[in-house]
């Protein structure tokens, strides 16, 4: 039963050829997740700054984006864009960039949240000392908002991670497509081949996921000493 | 789809994001103009979509190459054009996505198992067929089905956006479908009998059941007799033209023959008869 797994993963190239699909997962998620980071944390910052008008602005940008699955996104840029507008983009662009728009959305209200749930009397109690306005914000806003922010961009990360097989609907072979290439074809032999590749399949999300939870706990438990 | 206030709002908010995504997106090869015969010669490289995971029609073998009866024609025509059976370009496809990657221009002509049905003709142009296909009802030996009237109120599995999905949905609104993107999705809900039966092309499904065991072809002739056919954007009369005179020349030359036992005679044995999938000379002046 083994060597029949076995044979899956070391016929010609498979294993480097789920290598490269799990290189490209790996490489849009990263892309991802950080251009997420660098809009979302600014976005939020604006949205919870009690202005007028680009709060709103950003709150519509956010429900909007909400409720668009991620597929049409993926969809609309891809191919509406192009055949629309004439905008030609790259597959790579287009998934690293709809999944910014995701996730910087889904960022922003994250960073919101935790800026705002702090009880005010954080920040009166912090100019009362006679700390200035921009002291408040670096040495008592900040240092406690990133706490709450963290389980909420954990999670963020590993949803993105996982969402990321969506780009074979734009015709980008990640570590899903290929395993799914390589099920079809010895499937035709092995039966059991959907089993163990997408059982690999699996255990590499794991050891991709797991980590980054383990490492936010362990951030969580130091910084609650 | 999706509501159209969000679609409409949603482009406003993104001007930002997309100039920069603009900016960053210089892939050459990317920018050609749609397949006119010349740009695809200057390009050096003819775009192809073919499957990736539907053999033995295109998929992608151990190696990391494309295989299958429609690479094998992409090949030839690269070489009958190009002059080199290397310089194709392969672009994945979804079933779903084979009308998109035309109109997006993702692709100068699709080769994925693409039935010519009269919906898919008013958004893409066919060009003459290079096989015959008819649906077909695989099932499990133990509970075949091997009648329509066995399906009535019984769940039934298709691929989205295929000619199985069309039929059931158009002609026979009686049966429950369970319809998924991708074919092992849809071969697994079988094996896992998340319905009674699956439908798809007659050819797919003889080379599946004999592969696997414990499943039968019940219905081998469903429907009209359909025919694959190679498609382009709609209006490309250049390459639609060429295309169209190659078909004939190489029904007329026996290549298809030649494809057949390359790649389709390994996975469909003598239970298929070659005639019943091949067009001859005669056939083709119809189309």
């Amino acid at each position: 039963m083994l060597d029949s797994a076995l044979s899956i993963f070391v016929a010609g190239r498979n294993l480097a050829r789920l290598w490269e699909g799990l290189e490209i997962t790996l490489w849009i998620s990263l892309a991802s997740v950080g251009l997420s980071i660098a809009f979302g944390v600014p976005f939020g910052l604006v949205m919870a700054s009690g202005r007028r008008f680009w709060p709103k602005i950003l709150r519509l940008y956010l429900e909007a984006v909400r409720v668009v699955p991620v597929l049409v996104l993926l969809f609309l840029f891809y191919y509406t864009l192009s055949s629309a507008f004439s905008v030609n983009l790259s597959a790579y662009v287009v998934s690293v960039l709809v999944f910014t728009i995701w996730g910087a959305a889904e960022m922003s209200d994250l960073v919101r949240a935790s800026v705002t749930s702090l009880p005010a009397h954080q920040r009166e109690s912090g100019r009362a000392l006679g700390l200035t306005g921009r002291q408040v914000d670096l040495y008592v806003v900040v240092p406690q908002a990133v706490r709450r922010l963290l389980p909420g961009v954990i999670n963020l990360t590993t949803r993105m991670i996982k969402t990321t097989p969506f780009v074979f609907f734009i015709n980008i072979p990640d570590l899903m497509k290929v395993g799914q290439q390589i099920v079809e074809v010895a499937g035709m032999r092995n039966h059991l081949a959907s089993v163990w590749v997408y059982g690999f399949i699996f255990l590499v999300y794991f050891a991709i996921c797991y980590p980054v939870s383990l490492f936010s706990r362990h951030l969580e438990g130091r910084w609650q000493s | 789809m999706t509501p159209t206030t969000t679609l409409r709002k949603t482009p406003l908010l993104l001007i930002p994001l997309l100039a920069l995504a603009l900016a960053a997106a210089a892939a050459p090869g990317d920018l050609l103009a749609a397949g006119e015969l010349d740009a695809i010669k200057a390009s050096g490289k003819i775009r192809v979509a073919v499957f990736s995971d539907k053999p033995p029609f295109g998929f992608v073998d151990e190696n990391g190459l494309n295989q299958g009866y429609d690479v094998y024609l992409a090949h030839r025509l690269a070489q009958d054009l190009l002059g080199d059976p290397s310089k194709v370009e392969f672009v994945l496809v979804e079933a779903a996505s084979r009308i998109e990657v035309l109109q997006a221009d993702k692709a100068d002509l699709v080769l994925a198992n693409f039935t010519l049905t009269s919906e898919r003709a008013q958004q893409v142009d066919f060009a003459k067929p290079y096989m015959k296909v008819a649906l077909g009802v695989a099932s499990p030996e133990s509970a075949p089905i091997t009648d329509l009237a066995q399906l009535v109120g019984k769940t039934l599995i298709v691929n989205k956006g295929t000619t199985a999905d069309s039929f059931f949905t158009e002609k026979h609104p009686e049966v429950k479908l369970l319809k998924f993107d991708q074919n092992t999705e849809a071969f697994n809900a079988l094996r896992d009998g998340r319905g009674v039966g699956l439908a798809h092309d007659n050819t797919l499904l003889f080379a599946w059941t004999r592969e696997n065991r414990g499943f039968v072809t019940g219905i081998d002739l469903l429907g009209d007799l359909d025919v694959i056919a190679p498609a382009v954007k709609k209006g490309n009369r250049e390459l639609l033209d060429w295309v169209n005179a190659e078909i004939a020349s190489l029904t007329g030359e026996g290549f298809f023959q030649k494809d057949y036992d390359e790649t389709l005679k390994p996975v469909y044995g003598d239970s298929v008869d070659p005639k019943s999938v091949l067009l001859t000379p005669e056939e083709l002046e119809k189309y």
